[in-house]
């Protein structure tokens, strides 16, 4: 097996080992969405969404 | 001075010390954008190895896990993140030599710059003009974030080019969704130190520049 591979395995392990607990947290803590909230992100994420096709016709 | 004053005095301090947060962390921004350009033209240049991606990042997490929170409350800190930027950018070098050694590649590596800025200045104007709390995402974006890095894990090991491709798109949307979270915290004083925001921001845009590559140059029309 490659060697870059087992690195980045144990890069990619050490990074979730790091974010396990502030993600925990964050989903028992993070405030609760209220009405409208996720429309307003939705909206300009299907902006980036049909802007990255573009580009990618483009190319 | 009564209670009206003084709640209108502390309304006007907090605008204030928000206004100057943002300034100073676009500022920043702007600096280590430009630093991070500089030393990735300087690897482009040298032609340097393969694995000058792996060590460059591994460096700047190092930096950003244990040096960066000691010292973002000082001057410090300031050298730490062009460190870390500098770092980052230097890593580009491969990946983008990789690119640029594509038939269309200066074009899939120019219109990849000028989408992540795009995006990004779009993405950020629309929290801050909106002034809308984006606070109600952040469980939901390190979750994502964390069910991506095992979707990487699991991609070393098995050689799917679709599920490279779906991790690309997925980052690109999630970044996209940080870029409002982080911006978004800036404004409703959930991060106050602008060597903080500017590092988030920054790591945003970094992935979001490195993922729309990737799916610019998987997608494009160079066979």
């Amino acid at each position: 097996m490659d060697w870059s591979k087992i690195i980045w395995a144990v890069l990619l392990g050490a990074m979730i080992l790091f974010l396990w607990p502030r993600a925990k947290h964050m989903l028992k803590d993070s405030p609760k969405a209220e009405q409208g909230d996720w429309q307003a992100v939705l909206l300009p994420i299907a902006f980036v969404v049909g802007f990255v096709i573009l580009l990618i016709m483009m190319v | 001075m009564n209670r009206i004053d003084i709640t209108a005095t502390r309304s006007s301090e907090s605008v204030l010390s928000t206004n100057k947060l943002i300034k100073n962390t676009y500022i920043l921004l702007s600096m280590t954008l430009l630093f991070s350009a500089i030393t990735a033209t300087a690897s482009v240049f040298l032609a340097v190895p393969g694995w000058t991606y792996m060590a460059s990042l591994i460096g700047a997490i190092v930096l950003i896990w244990f040096v960066l929170p000691r010292t973002a409350n000082s001057s410090a800190g300031l050298g730490v993140i062009f460190g870390i930027t500098g770092l980052m950018g230097f890593g580009l070098g491969p990946i983008l030599n990789a690119y640029l050694s594509m038939a269309n590649g200066p074009q899939i590596v120019g219109t990849a710059m000028a989408g992540t800025g795009i995006i990004f200045l779009g993405l950020s104007g629309y929290a801050l003009t909106s002034k809308r709390d984006f606070s109600f995402m952040g469980g939901f974006l390190m979750a994502g974030l964390l069910v991506v890095f095992i979707a990487i894990l699991a991609g070393l090991f098995i050689n799917l080019p679709a599920l490279h491709l779906a991790i690309s798109a997925v980052v690109i949307m999630l970044m996209s969704g940080f870029i409002l979270y982080d911006t978004s915290r800036m404004v409703h004083g959930g991060e106050t130190n602008y060597i903080m925001a500017t590092i988030g921001l920054y790591l945003n845009i970094y992935n979001l520049f490195v993922h729309l590559l990737a799916l610019l140059g998987a997608l494009s029309g160079d066979d």
